[in-house]
């Protein structure tokens, strides 16, 4: 356990000047600050909606941005970025010949890329909120002030990272075996454009792929459009644990598992 | 014995990059793991950290079975394999500092070391634009770090002007004999071990050629008699017509195996007998080199 923890300090000491870490930090800050100041210049758009609605509107198009595209490439870059610190310095063989056990590094890697994607997950949470609270201030005509979306904010980030951890284990695990970036992240991009296509196809089993799970989350935050209406309601009680999450976390644990072996197997060379 | 290895093999596909390598290498020893480059050494130091799996044989570290006690034995060992080991885009102090909280190790040695190899005034620079040298010598402080036992150093003057060379000479000289650590350290050159090893083990195409303490090596080369005359070619040839074994000979001086000291005394009459004047008749120790490159062409 002390290996462990040395392990993943270390992680985080190492990789505290690299852009893998900061780009956790730097991309939810921007994304909520280029739709917030789209939401600005075009204000004059939604003065008319109601509060719960102009969240939905504000938080959907960061979302939209995020959940489809962005988040698995994101991942992409992060989990490439915490195995090339190696790569890079070729410093495997002395991590391997430190005195703690090959699981504790191993696992420490991986929870370190969980960690930076789940505080990026978290931002985008508290940028949304902050963002919009600030644009119902300098603009008090926008309605943000009238509804409170935090709780369901949080839970659909929380939601996004758990359905996204199939993707980080995969990910991951390609990064560690290769050294060569255009790898996984042809992989990540490929499974990513399937993704989108099986889920614009409303394909069935789409829950089932790695890269369309946190699509499929992401829809949880709608309630189903009642007939009539023309805007969907917001979800006030968004269920973490639905299939496609707890699928994404059984794919995860098996491949994490997997790469395990192979870490403890591989040689050095 | 500190490294005990049993009919070691390793294979990569089909082609044997080690094979049947028994080590043995004492404790407190200087032990010079030498062999041309493509020999196995590095290879062997792999198998030695367990970076790569025993394919056949075993490996015996600090009378521990390696594989079983991993990390009992890591504990005790600083290593230095091939180029070392940086985080480039960290500072050389935070290259340290990284693996002084790894290690469980007081940051205080973090400046003790880079006193001792000498880059306190480099201490802040990034790692990766350090010269090759300097970058040797972080690796070197970076495998004695923890204090450990036994350190594995894998060419580790690759790159060092010869100033660096003779301080991480006179440094493992010092540990060893100071501290009783022991040193395992490869390299590709003898006359640089000639210097500071105790113990050589000499490595060709994967096999053990040789294994044992300086003064073994020293004592297999055949010592011969230098004989500097004022014809040497006609010298030569008087002695090979009364039977003796001229092995070599230039203008100035000629060479026959020695035997002893009554023979030399003999060849030195019957050259005076002859009209030849000797200038010099000297008994000298096959030079290590020459040896090593016998040694290794020879397999």
């Amino acid at each position: 356990m002390k290996g462990f923890i040395l392990s993943l300090q270390s992680e985080f000491y190492k990789s505290r000047k690299t852009l893998g870490f900061w780009s956790a930090i730097i991309l939810p800050l921007l994304i909520t600050l280029l739709v917030t100041i789209g939401f600005y210049a075009g204000s004059d758009k939604f003065i008319k909606n109601p509060p719960m609605v102009l969240w939905l509107q504000y938080s959907g198009t960061i979302l939209g941005v995020m959940g489809s595209l962005l988040l698995p490439m994101f991942i992409v870059f992060v989990a490439y970025s915490a195995n090339n610190i190696e790569h890079r310095s070729d410093t495997w063989k002395t991590l391997f010949t430190l005195p703690i056990s090959k699981w504790a590094i191993y696992t420490a890697k991986f929870l370190f890329v969980c960690i930076l994607v789940f505080l990026s997950m978290l931002l985008f949470a508290m940028c949304t909120i902050g963002f919009g609270n600030l644009l119902g201030i300098i603009k008090p005509e926008l309605k943000f002030s009238g509804y409170s979306m935090a709780p369901q904010l949080f839970g659909i980030y929380v939601k996004l990272f758990l359905a996204s951890t199939s993707i980080i284990a995969i990910q991951f695990l390609l990064s560690l075996l290769w050294k060569d970036f255009l790898k996984p992240m042809g992989v990540g991009f490929v499974g990513t454009i399937a993704a989108v296509i099986l889920f614009s196809v409303h394909w069935q089993y789409n829950y089932l792929f790695p890269y369309a799970q946190p699509l499929v989350a992401m829809t949880s935050i709608k309630d189903k459009k009642v007939p009539g209406e023309k805007t969907s309601t917001l979800n006030t009680n968004i269920d973490l644990l639905t299939k496609e999450v707890l699928i994404s976390l059984g794919i995860a644990a098996v491949i994490f598992i997997i790469g395990y072996f192979i870490v403890r197997r591989k040689s050095v060379k | 014995m500190v490294i005990k290895t049993h009919d070691l093999s390793f294979r990569f596909g089909s082609q044997q990059v080690v094979n049947s390598l028994s080590l043995q290498v004492p404790e407190g020893s200087i032990f010079g793991f030498l062999g041309p480059n493509g020999a196995g050494k590095t290879t062997t130091i792999k198998l030695l950290l367990n970076l790569l799996q025993i394919q056949d044989g075993s490996i015996e570290i600090f009378g521990q079975e390696l594989q079983s006690n991993r990390l009992f034995i890591l504990r005790q060992v600083g290593s230095l394999i091939e180029q070392p080991a940086i985080y480039t885009h960290l500072t050389g102090k935070e290259n340290l500092i990284n693996r002084a909280r790894l290690l469980q190790m007081p940051l205080s040695r973090v400046t003790d070391m880079l006193n001792l190899v000498h880059l306190e005034n480099a201490a802040h620079k990034k790692a990766g634009n350090y010269s090759l040298g300097m970058k040797q010598r972080l690796g070197i402080a970076l495998a004695m770090l923890a204090d450990p036992k036994l350190l594995v150093l894998d060419e580790p003057t690759n790159g060092l002007d010869p100033n660096g060379i003779i301080e991480i000479r006179e440094l493992l000289i010092k540990l060893c004999k100071e501290q009783g650590k022991t040193v395992f350290i490869s390299s590709h050159l003898l006359g640089e071990m000639e210097r500071m090893a105790t113990h050589v083990g000499i490595i060709n195409n994967g096999k053990m050629l040789f294994q044992g303490s300086v003064q073994e090596l020293e004592n297999i080369s055949q010592p011969m008699v230098h004989i500097e005359t004022d014809n040497s070619v006609d010298a030569a040839n008087h002695l090979k017509a009364n039977g003796y074994n001229v092995i070599h000979a230039t203008e100035t001086v000629l060479s026959v195996p020695y035997t002893n000291r009554e023979t030399m005394a003999a060849m030195n009459g019957r050259l005076q007998q002859q009209g030849h004047k000797v200038y010099s008749i000297y008994k000298v120790q096959k030079d290590l080199e020459q040896l090593f490159l016998n040694i290794t062409q020879k397999a």
